[in-house]
């Protein structure tokens, strides 16, 4: 083995990696948000008697279920271009997670929905409330219990999905790492530390999830 | 004759074949490192199941550590690092070896769960029946856990067939690198990506179903 490693040029910008890395951070968690939102909105629409409501709601979440989580983005990116269309890195990457997240959560969240019993909705309905008041204090708070951990791991999903802006453009970790890398040649020494800097990433939301489900549930 | 030179020219037909040949990478490479990395997984998940403690706690965070850091920095991390090694590995094979291991992680927990879907009891059984350990394993337990981890093993295996798209970023033209390069030269985005497009669905959707079936059937 004759090569040097060279890690000064790697901790002369690391820096700059843990702030691309708390992007990483912003932009999955805006995805996160978004995601979760039209997740609710998908699985209420998939659950609905309107066809016309059923219909779009499931194409949404198949395609996001069953194509590439790149060529999510790589539409977004190019594929809106043929409508003129033109996005910036940062939505790209905010709206392609939040498509893809939208979809896997929503399967969740209908999983969640069906956990809870009728009788409770009924009986809300029967104390007064409307339709819109019993799925907001009624049906989603114990919706989103029974999905937080998968909640959860959508979440580690989302850190690790948006390295792919680095293949639209969009300086998060990865597109930093790629750019400082690509300067110095460096690539190995550059890519060990941003995969230490997603592992460190991973495991605080991972731990940060666990410490708050104790603050959550404890009824 | 006009004297404008136009860079860009239409699709064609023969760029479906390009597309097509570019489809045949893709399965290809996936179903190399799907076919590798459940038997390396199954193999990982028998041991991270009746090995001991030390099988354990260091089978445990390696696969934890693939899990966690992005399949695309796994995938530059090990371009980069076999040169070091003295290996000469082409995108293909580096693809391959990275998709196995990542594939082996995530098959491992499948499998993991399979063995322990097998209740304690049933293996007492057929144990006091007087099956060996490899018989047990056999005749018992594989049947019994693969129905309960079939459909999981199946959204692992999709789930690496569309993430294989990731081995583009090593230079490898499967379906959506090679949708890239026609996008460049024709510019038609829409067009293109939404036949790549069609294709992994076409390639995911009735397989994701099929599990789906499989799974309630066999619920009830």
């Amino acid at each position: 083995m004759d090569y040097n490693f060279h890690w000064r040029p790697v901790f002369n910008k690391l820096p700059e990696l843990l702030s691309a890395g708390l992007t990483t951070l912003e932009v999955a968690t805006l995805s996160m948000i978004i995601g979760i939102f039209c997740g609710l909105l998908l699985a209420i629409a998939r659950m609905s008697d309107n066809k016309l409501i059923r219909w779009p709601a499931t194409v949404w979440v198949e395609l996001a279920r069953n194509t590439p989580a790149l060529f999510q983005l790589f539409f977004f990116g190019f594929g809106l271009g043929a409508f003129s269309i033109h996005l910036s890195p940062y939505f790209i990457v905010v709206a392609g997670l939040a498509f893809n997240n939208a979809g896997y959560l929503a399967e969740n969240f209908r999983g969640g929905f069906q956990a809870v019993p009728d009788t409770q909705i009924r009986a809300a309905r029967s104390l007064g409330m409307t339709s819109t008041q019993t799925y907001i204090r009624i049906v989603i708070p114990q919706v989103l219990r029974i999905v937080y951990h998968p909640m959860t791991n959508q979440m580690v999903w989302a850190v690790l999905m948006s390295s792919l802006g680095m293949m639209v453009g969009f300086r998060e970790l990865s597109g930093e790492t790629q750019f400082f890398a690509s300067k110095t040649y460096r690539m190995f020494e550059y890519f060990a530390v941003a995969a230490l800097i997603y592992y460190a990433i991973v495991k605080v939301i991972l731990g940060g999830a666990k410490l708050a489900s104790f603050r959550l549930f404890r009824y | 004759m006009s004297n404008t030179v136009s860079v860009f020219s239409g699709f064609q037909l023969n760029d479906i074949w390009f597309m097509a040949e570019a489809a045949g990478r893709t399965m290809l490479i996936s179903a190399v490192s799907i076919v590798v990395g459940t038997m390396v997984g199954i193999v990982c998940g028998w041991g991270m199941n009746a090995g001991n403690f030390i099988v354990r706690s260091t089978l445990g965070p390696v696969l934890d550590l693939f899990r966690s850091v992005p399949l695309l920095i796994q995938l530059v991390l090990f371009y980069n690092f076999f040169p070091i090694i003295g290996w000469a590995l082409d995108p293909f094979a580096s693809g391959i070896f990275v998709l196995s291991l990542y594939t082996a992680a995530l098959v491992t927990q499948v499998a993991r769960a399979g063995i322990d879907s097998v209740g304690l009891p049933m293996r007492r059984a057929s144990r006091s029946l007087g099956m060996s350990y490899w018989q047990d394993m056999r005749y018992v337990v594989w049947p019994i856990g693969l129905r309960a981890v079939f459909p999981a093993w199946v959204g692992v295996a999709l789930s690496v067939m569309k993430d294989s798209a990731l081995v583009s970023v090593l230079g490898y033209v499967e379906l959506l690198r090679a949708s890239q390069i026609l996008i460049t030269r024709t510019q038609e985005p829409f067009l293109i990506l939404a036949v790549a497009g069609a294709f992994y669905f076409a390639l995911s959707y009735p397989l994701s179903k099929y599990s789906q079936k499989l799974e309630e059937r066999w619920a009830s």
